[in-house]
């Protein structure tokens, strides 16, 4: 499937999200509350068959933290991003993925560890490389004395 | 008699024992507490972070070329295709096309990486199963493989030989002469590998049957490379988004369809076969060209996102890269192959034996400073 025929469909899928043919992919950015069941139908419509999670991206946009989904269709053999962005910074959620992909498990948890964006309803949210004195590294505002690469 | 001394942990009732982080069978700092109802294993929960450097971070605070070096250290037996992804995508940002002789040699080398990756975990796994003789076989035929390298890159694992935007020297004079004489010494070394460990009847006991993965699972968990392939799923990125020269080779996609420890251990094999076969069709027309493109000091992507995959020996990496139009990037992910194939060992073990587990997880193929990056 063409990427601008996907984008048609995504739209369609998704109408009040804003789909963006990008220069490799398909974007869709979410809000998170439409996140789970958009990804549920990209999933489950038989056309657009998105059955494999390749990654799960944490971002720090400055202001607001998100996420990033990289889903591959093995049926097509194409891709779709989703975004979606959450703006508290205290206490930031977003849905987990894990009922749709087991594989969203360890991703979801490397993202909790390293930027602190908490999963709704994952079955084992815990931290995944550093233990839990640390903070989250991955933040832009994270006070690194260690490196000596920082600036 | 005296009746024998009962063991104090009666069979029903579960019991949980640490392996790892320093055993020899983990394939590094890996630790899986194991939960266990006699010998059959209940439940496995991988323990990692012990290797953790946060190259993802580091990333942030360095320029696009010094990147190449720490891709070396996250899988370090794939050391040139980790780097031939990140200057893959640093070429497709900047709309940079590489010479063809660039793309061949990148190509050979990939290949050759991927062999001495397959040798090594053959001779691993042969040693995970109790065959010591196979370590010893594999190690010598890798060194030929790593004396190609040292004199062609400098480095023998850590080769950090592509750049973005071409190659960082030419090629050695010697190079296509001695990769042929490895090609020809290994096409008659390989069936040794054949009879040694995959006819043995102990060993395909150990192995056929244990660890299954259904293709729908190795779809919903997001297995790649040899763990998807051995399970039907059609997944390498050689054939599926062609990059390099693999658009000009003719080769064959390995599938198995049993999805099993012994057909992952299948699937490598016979990809040696099929690697060896891409370079005999590249290895005799390089084409002339420059080794490397112009490129400005200081490399700025325009700002923007950027995906690249490729197939390293162990699976699919993804390189994500988020730019922001400064000379250090603004995010980078790398997707690695063998983090997510770590997850569903707790699925694959349930039910066999402890012994089986030391079986299954060498046949992922594990290399955990890329699981922990």
């Amino acid at each position: 499937m063409e990427n601008s025929q996907l984008a048609a469909l995504a739209a369609t899928i998704a109408p009040d999200s804003q789909v963006v043919q990008g220069k490799q992919f398909v974007e869709i950015s979410l809000s998170p509350a439409d996140l789970y069941s958009v990804a549920e139908k990209l999933k489950n419509n038989s056309e657009t068959a998105f059955d494999m999670l390749i990654s799960i991206t944490g971002m720090d946009y400055g202001t607001d933290l998100g996420t990033v989904y990289h889903l591959r269709s093995t049926v097509n053999n194409n891709m779709i991003v989703l975004k979606t962005r959450v703006s508290d910074r205290e206490n930031p959620e977003i849905d987990s993925l894990c009922a749709l992909w087991p594989a969203a498990e360890f991703h979801e948890r490397e993202a909790y560890d390293l930027l602190g964006i908490r999963f709704r309803n994952h079955p084992d949210l815990r931290r995944l490389f550093l233990d839990s004195t640390w903070g989250y590294p991955l933040r832009k505002d994270y006070k690194d004395d260690v490196n000596i690469l920082a600036k | 008699m005296e009746e024998p001394i009962k063991a104090p942990v009666p069979e029903q009732e579960e019991y949980v024992i640490n392996m790892g982080p320093q055993h020899p069978s983990t394939h590094g700092v890996l630790r899986l507490v194991v939960s266990l109802k006699g010998e059959i294993v209940q439940n496995v929960q991988p323990h990692i972070g012990y290797i953790h450097r946060g190259i993802e971070k580091m990333c942030e605070s360095i320029t696009y070329p010094q990147i190449i070096h720490l891709t070396d250290r996250m899988d370090y037996l794939s050391a040139h295709i980790n780097n031939e992804a990140v200057c893959l995508a640093v070429e497709k940002a900047l709309g940079i096309e590489v010479s063809d002789r660039v793309k061949v040699i990148r190509t050979i080398l990939s290949e050759l990486t991927r062999i001495q990756s397959h040798q090594l975990f053959w001779a691993t796994f042969g040693m995970d199963l109790g065959g010591l003789t196979c370590f010893f076989y594999g190690l010598r035929d890798r060194e030929k493989v790593l004396d190609i390298f040292e004199e062609t890159c400098g480095g023998r694992m850590i080769v950090s030989y592509n750049c973005p935007g071409g190659l960082m020297n030419d090629i050695h004079p010697n190079f296509q002469k001695r990769t042929k004489e490895f090609i020809k010494y290994f096409r008659d070394t390989l069936p040794e590998y054949d009879r040694l460990l995959t006819g043995n009847v102990i060993f395909q006991e150990r192995l056929k049957n244990i660890g299954t993965v259904t293709r729908e699972q190795a779809i919903a968990w997001g297995l790649t490379g040899p763990v998807g392939r051995a399970s039907g799923l059609s997944c390498d990125v050689r054939k599926h988004n062609p990059y390099s020269a693999y658009d000009r080779v003719t080769f064959n996609e390995i599938i198995y369809n049993e999805g099993d420890s012994f057909h992952r251990y299948k699937v490598r094999m016979d990809e040696m076969w099929e690697s060896m076969n891409i370079i005999e069709q590249l290895i005799d027309n390089i084409p002339s060209g420059a080794y490397a493109e112009k490129m400005k000091p200081v490399i700025k992507l325009p700002e923007g996102e950027y995906w690249q995959s490729v197939e390293t020996a162990r699976g699919e990496l993804g390189v994500y890269i988020v730019s922001d139009g400064n000379k250090n990037p603004y995010r980078v992910k790398f997707r690695s192959p063998n983090f997510v194939h770590l997850a569903p060992l707790n699925l694959m073990s349930q039910g066999a034996k402890i012994a089986d587990l030391v079986a299954i997880n060498g046949s992922l193929d594990l290399i955990i400073p890329d699981i922990d990056r």
